[in-house]
C-alpha cells in the first residue's frame, strides 16, 4: 500500500471541503426555518412542502422535465442513427473527416456561441413563421443541437468497440439489412445507446446558456427560475429546490452508472 | 468506374455505390440537423457580424467592419481598451482557474489513488456529484456562502477588506472562487484515470536516486500524465473562457468576462451585430487554443 504525504492527503481533503462547502451550506439552510438571513434557528421541511404548492416552481419543474425527455429522445434516435452511417460505411477520407468536425464543433466550442448563433438564426426564420418565437421549442431545438453530437460520439466509441465480426458472421448466414440492424447491430449497440441517451438527458437538465438565450416568458425552466431568483435575493425556498434538484441529479447519476455496468469513464468495471 | 465495382463489404456482395447510397440514408437526418441548425446558424452569425444595428436594434444588411472596429477599441471618441481588457480579462481568468485547477487536481488524485479499492470508488463518486450538479446551483451556492452573516465575509470585514456588512461578492476573488469550484472535476477526472495507472516503479526509481521532490514530480510523474492531464485542460480552458453564469452572479458588472458581454448584446442592449462579432472574437480565442492542444498532443506522440 502506497502512503501520501500528510500535506497531499491534508491538500485532497481540504479540496474535497472547497466543492462540497457550498452544496453543503445550501442543503443545511434548506431546512432552517429562519425566513430571513443565515442565522439557525430550527430544523424544519417546511420550504419543501411549499416548493409543491408554488406553481411557477411546478410549471417550471415540468418545463424542465418536458425539455429533456423530448430533447433526448429525437437526439437519441437522430444521433444513434448518424453514429452508424458514420462508421459502418466507406466514405472517403474527406467526407469522414468533415463528418468528425461538424460533430466536433457542439463539443468543443463554448457553448454562449451556440446559443448567440441559434437566438440569430431564430431571429430570422421568426420572419418566415410564428413557430420560432422564443419559447419550449427554440429551446427543444437548441437542446438536440448539441445533445446529437454527443450521443453520436457515444454511440460510434461504441459501434468500433463492438467490431464488425458478428455482423459479418450475421451476413454469412444470409441476414438482411433489416434484420441485421434490428436483431445484430441494435441489441450489440443498447449500452452505448442508453449511455449516449443518459448522457444527453442529464446535459439537457445541466443546461443553462441555451435554454438561457432561447427561453420566452412562458418556458422558464428549474436553473433559469433560480437564476432569475438569486438576482431577487436568496430564500429558504430556493435553498430547498436546489437541494432537491442536486439530490435528483445524484440518483441520475448513480443510476446512469449501474445502468451502463461501467464507471463514468467509460471502463469495464471489474 | 470504381463504384461499379462488384466488392464484399464485411460479408456482403455489393457495390460502393449502393453501400453510400445506404450510407446517406443513416446519415442524412441527423446531417442535415446540424446543418440546418449549427453549421448554418454559425454562418449567419459571421454575417450578422458585418451587419448594422439599426436605430431599434433591428438588423440592417449594410455591409460594415464597425463592429471589429468597435471590439478593438475604436470609437467614435478615440480609442479605449474596455473590449479588449474585457477579451484579455477572460483568457486570463480562464488561465489561472485551469492552473488552479491543474494545482488542486495532483493531491486530490494522488489522494483518491492511494485509498483501497472500495473506498476509492466512493471518493470518485464524491468528485462527480458535483461535476453533475448544475452550475447554476453551484454558482449559488457560493452565493450563501459568502454572504456577509456567513463566517469568511465577517473575517474579511474584520481584517478590513470589506466594509462591515456587505458579502463577499461581486468581485475578482468572488469569480476565481466560483470558477475553480465549478471547473475542478473537468480536470480531477480525466487525470485520475492516468494517476491511477501510474508506473510507480518510475517514481521509486527516482527517488532511490535521490532526485529532490520537484524533479521526481517533473521528470517520473508529469510526463506519464501529460495525456490526460491536456484533456483535463482543454476541457477547462475552453468553456471558462465563455463561462457566463459564474461572473454574471459573482462577478456582477465589476468583473465582466466575455459571455457577460455577449449576453449583454443579445440582451439589454438589443445590438445583434456587435454581439455577433464578440462572439467570433471568443471563436477565434477557441481556435487559437485547440490549435495549440493538437500541435503539443501531436508532438508528444511522436516521441
Amino acid at each position: 500500500m502506497k502512503r501520501t504525504h500528510p500535506i497531499i492527503t491534508s491538500l485532497a481533503l481540504l479540496t474535497m471541503g472547497f466543492l462540497y462547502l457550498p452544496l453543503l451550506g445550501v442543503a443545511v439552510f434548506s431546512v432552517n426555518s429562519a425566513r430571513r438571513g443565515l442565522v439557525w434557528k430550527e430544523f424544519t421541511f417546511d420550504w419543501y412542502i411549499r416548493l409543491f404548492s408554488n406553481e411557477r416552481i411546478l410549471e417550471a419543474a415540468w418545463n424542465t422535465l418536458l425539455l429533456a425527455v423530448i430533447s433526448t429522445i429525437l437526439a437519441t434516435i437522430l444521433g444513434t442513427v448518424l453514429a452508424i452511417g458514420m462508421d459502418r460505411f466507406p466514405w472517403s477520407k474527406r467526407t469522414r473527416n468533415f463528418l468528425d468536425i461538424v460533430l466536433h464543433i457542439p463539443v468543443v466550442i463554448p457553448d454562449i456561441i451556440l446559443a448567440a448563433a441559434l437566438v440569430v438564426a431564430f431571429g430570422l426564420l421568426r420572419v418566415v413563421s410564428s413557430l420560432f418565437d422564443p419559447g419550449l421549442l427554440n429551446m427543444i431545438i437548441g437542446h438536440i443541437t448539441f445533445q446529437i453530437a454527443f450521443v453520436a460520439l457515444v454511440v460510434r466509441s461504441r459501434l468500433v468497440a463492438i467490431g464488425r465480426d458478428v455482423e459479418e458472421a450475421a451476413r454469412d448466414l444470409f441476414a438482411g439489412n433489416w434484420y441485421l440492424l434490428r436483431r445484430v447491430i441494435l441489441p450489440l449497440l443498447m449500452p452505448g445507446i442508453v449511455a449516449g441517451a443518459m448522457l444527453a438527458f442529464t446535459l439537457s437538465l445541466d443546461d443553462f446558456v441555451i435554454s438561457f438565450f432561447t427561453a420566452g416568458p412562458e418556458s422558464q425552466t428549474l436553473p433559469l427560475y433560480i437564476f432569475a431568483a438569486v438576482r431577487r435575493g436568496v430564500t429558504p425556498q430556493i435553498h430547498a429546490l436546489s437541494t432537491l434538484i442536486m439530490i435528483i441529479t445524484v440518483i441520475i447519476a448513480i443510476s446512469t452508472e449501474r445502468l451502463t455496468r461501467k464507471d463514468l469513464f467509460g471502463r469495464e468495471k471489474k | 468506374m470504381k463504384n461499379r465495382l462488384i466488392m464484399i463489404w464485411y460479408g456482403e456482395l455489393t457495390t460502393r455505390k449502393s453501400l453510400l447510397r445506404r450510407g446517406l440514408v443513416f446519415l442524412s437526418p441527423g446531417m442535415l440537423w446540424l446543418m440546418v441548425f449549427l453549421v448554418l446558424p454559425g454562418l449567419v452569425l459571421v454575417a450578422v457580424s458585418f451587419a448594422t444595428r439599426g436605430a431599434y436594434g433591428q438588423l440592417e444588411w449594410e455591409y460594415t467592419i464597425e463592429n471589429y472596429r468597435r471590439l478593438m477599441g475604436f470609437s467614435l471618441f478615440g480609442w479605449t481598451s474596455d473590449y479588449l481588457l474585457i477579451l484579455w480579462r477572460s483568457v486570463l481568468v480562464a488561465f489561472i482557474t485551469t492552473l488552479v485547477s491543474v494545482i488542486l487536481s495532483y493531491p486530490l488524485c494522488f489522494f483518491i489513488a492511494t485509498r483501497k479499492e472500495r473506498s476509492r470508488y466512493l471518493w470518485l463518486t464524491l468528485v462527480i456529484i458535483p461535476f453533475w450538479t448544475n452550475m447554476v446551483i453551484r454558482a449559488y451556492a457560493w452565493f450563501l456562502i459568502l454572504a456577509p452573516e456567513m463566517p469568511f465575509a465577517r473575517l474579511a470585514a474584520s481584517l478590513g477588506f470589506i466594509a462591515e456588512g456587505s458579502p463577499l461578492y461581486p468581485n475578482a476573488f468572488a469569480v476565481y472562487i466560483g470558477m475553480v469550484s465549478m471547473f475542478l472535476p473537468f480536470v480531477t477526472l480525466p487525470l485520475y484515470a492516468s494517476v491511477e495507472k501510474l508506473d510507480w516503479s518510475l517514481v521509486e526509481a527516482a527517488q532511490d536516486l535521490y532526485a529532490s521532490r520537484i524533479r521526481v514530480f517533473s521528470q517520473a510523474i508529469l510526463p506519464q500524465t501529460l495525456p490526460e492531464l491536456s484533456v483535463g485542460v482543454i476541457l477547462t480552458f475552453v468553456p471558462a473562457m465563455g463561462m457566463f453564469v459564474v461572473p454574471d452572479l459573482l462577478g456582477g458588472a465589476k468583473y465582466m468576462l466575455v459571455g457577460n458581454l455577449i449576453q449583454q448584446q443579445f440582451g439589454a442592449s438589443r445590438d445583434w451585430p456587435f454581439g455577433a462579432a464578440i462572439s467570433m472574437g471568443l471563436m477565434v480565442l477557441t481556435m487559437i487554443t485547440l490549435q495549440i492542444y493538437r500541435r503539443r498532443s501531436k508532438e508528444t506522440d511522436h516521441r
